[in-house]
């Protein structure tokens, strides 16, 4: 096992070091490291938990905390990524992105999009995830006629979610009827981990 | 950077150099508690300064604020200290009048440093409309630099830190990041840009940014607790706040730099503290959660008001600020609540 002393170092050398330290050797590499107080044994250990290293606290001496990284070996590397996730059925996703459907005469595509939702919830197979942005929070939030309907499918177990950025944007931020919300990064792992996306 | 002057050297100053929240407020409860009825605000409510009512529409407000260089150029550090320090008078809705000198020098040092960094902080106090009036120098070890600060406020139009209502949009006048920022570029692994939009947000005066303002209901500056310290410094034990990270002005790269963990140890107990009072993540990826945790010098003003008002301010400084030529970012990054389970709410 090699040692890293990085005592005399302040944040962010120690993690930066050891990082460099750890990348540059082969997977399964343990390192000691030193470290002269308990903030960069916290630094430390948040990284390693981020990265998947293993982790683990050594003694501590006053001025000096020793810690022990290890990178994942090879085989663990591999299997911990692109393994394809196990499922039978397809994931049904709604992206509804406007408060109307099709484009023309919005007094027609707002009833159209009222229907939609409302054909929905009396479909044979219901989605997993309806998701709401840009104009589409004005069918989550009071005054929608849709609340109804939403309701039906959010109580039957399918994830109703408006985009946050969306609500504020429009100032319906404390007007929200229907589901929860939801960021981009989560709008972005479930449009991609989707096998059917449905835009009406 | 002038050639002949030596670079600072940079050992992780600005305010991540600034004890950590936890630390600071078990020290400051040993204190006696100030007892003058003039005295308006003390450091009872976590306060960024002491105000004083002199008379029903007078009040003096006193600040100070140093640390060690936060970058390598003298001048511009000197930059940077003065706009921190003057900074909390702004954040009281006040006007700078006077500044002091606080300075720690090697007294073997190189004094043509000592000049540029007393250069730089005179040419931003200047640039304040305020006067320059003297100091006081020691010999140290390691280089000092900061300001002990006056201004005057009306004491009936004193902006709080702490009194946000709940529906209030919350604004932040510049891009977060500049301690990460730092701590790349101080490891040389800074990309093109990130240092320079750093160094261009920490040596802009908040001046602009509070006269734009108009009757806000709670006004901080964001330093060495991260914008999460200061939130939960706004929000008390009263209220709670969404925080929208689609929303957050970023200084640019600074999310994949927190990814590659160039954190200071100031980020860390910012984190702890922070999660320990109520702060939680809704799914947000790590390198946006550290954005909130990083300790900022000369960090941007965080205004709690009404939402109309908050649309008309954020555009209004956006032109105050492409009319001088800067190009920083300020937004509305989220909302006060009631108080709920959790006292911040990240997603």
């Amino acid at each position: 096992m090699q040692t890293l002393d990085l005592t005399g170092k302040s944040c962010p050398i120690p993690v930066i070091e050891t990082k460099k330290a750890l990348e540059a050797s082969a997977p399964g590499t343990t390192f000691e490291v030193i470290v002269d107080n308990p903030t960069s044994v916290e630094n430390l250990a948040k990284f390693a938990s981020q990265r998947g290293y293993g982790f683990v606290r050594g003694s501590d001496a006053p001025g000096e905390f020793r810690v022990q990284l290890t990178s994942p070996d090879a085989d663990a590397a591999g299997s911990a990524e692109g393994a394809p996730a196990a499922s039978g059925r397809k994931v049904r996703v709604v992206a509804v992105s406007s408060r109307t459907m099709g484009e023309g005469d919005e007094r027609l595509g707002a009833t159209l999009l009222k229907g939609f939702l409302y054909a929905l919830t009396e479909a044979d197979a219901w989605p997993d995830s309806v998701l709401f942005y840009n104009g589409g929070a004005y069918l989550t939030t009071e005054g929608s006629e849709s609340i109804e309907d939403l309701k039906r499918l959010e109580d039957a177990g399918v994830q109703v979610l408006t985009c946050g950025t969306c609500l504020n944007h429009y100032g319906l931020g404390d007007k929200l009827a229907v589901g929860g919300v939801s960021n981009m990064y989560t709008i972005v792992e479930i449009l991609s981990a989707a096998d059917l996306i449905i835009k009406p | 950077m002038d050639a002949t002057i030596a670079p600072l050297f940079c050992s992780g100053g600005g305010c991540t150099a600034k004890l950590g929240p936890r630390a600071l407020s078990r020290v400051l409860s040993q204190l006696p508690a100030p007892t003058d009825p003039d005295l308006l605000v003390g450091f009872a409510s976590s306060d960024d300064a002491a105000v004083l009512r002199l008379t029903d529409d007078l009040a003096v407000v006193s600040t100070l604020d140093f640390f060690p260089p936060v970058v390598a150029d003298p001048y511009t550090f000197g930059q940077i200290a003065a706009a921190n320090a003057m900074s909390d008078v702004w954040a009281m809705g006040g006007r700078v009048r006077t500044a002091l000198n606080i300075v720690a020098f090697d007294e073997d040092g190189d004094l043509n440093q000592l000049g540029a960094i007393l250069a730089g902080g005179a040419e931003r106090v200047a640039a304040a409309g305020a006067s320059l009036a003297g100091g006081h120098s020691i010999t140290g070890d390691g280089v000092l630099y900061g300001l002990s600060v006056t201004g005057t406020v009306d004491p009936r139009h004193l902006w709080r830190n702490d009194t946000p209502q709940p529906g209030d949009a919350l604004v932040l006048t510049k891009p977060l990041g500049v301690g990460i920022a730092c701590a790349a570029h101080r490891l040389d692994s800074a990309p093109p840009g990130a240092f320079e939009a750093a160094v261009a947000s920490m040596t802009e005066l908040n001046l602009r940014a509070a006269e734009l303002l108009q009757t806000p209901h709670a006004v901080t500056d964001v330093t060495g607790f991260g914008l999460a310290g200061h939130l939960l410094e706004m929000l008390g034990t009263d209220f709670s706040a969404t925080i929208d990270t689609l929303a957050l002005p970023l200084i640019p790269h600074v999310r994949t730099l927190a990814e590659g963990f160039f954190l200071t140890a100031a980020a860390q107990r910012n984190r702890t503290h922070a999660e320990a009072n109520g702060l939680v993540f809704d799914r947000v990826p790590f390198g946006v959660q550290e954005v909130l945790f990083d300790a900022q010098t000369s960090g941007g003003l965080l205004v709690a008001m009404p939402r109309p008002d908050a649309d008309a301010y954020v555009a209004a400084l956006a032109d105050d600020r492409a009319a001088s030529g800067t190009r920083l970012a300020a937004s509305i990054i989220g909302t006060v609540t009631e108080r709920a389970e959790h006292t911040i709410l990240v997603r």
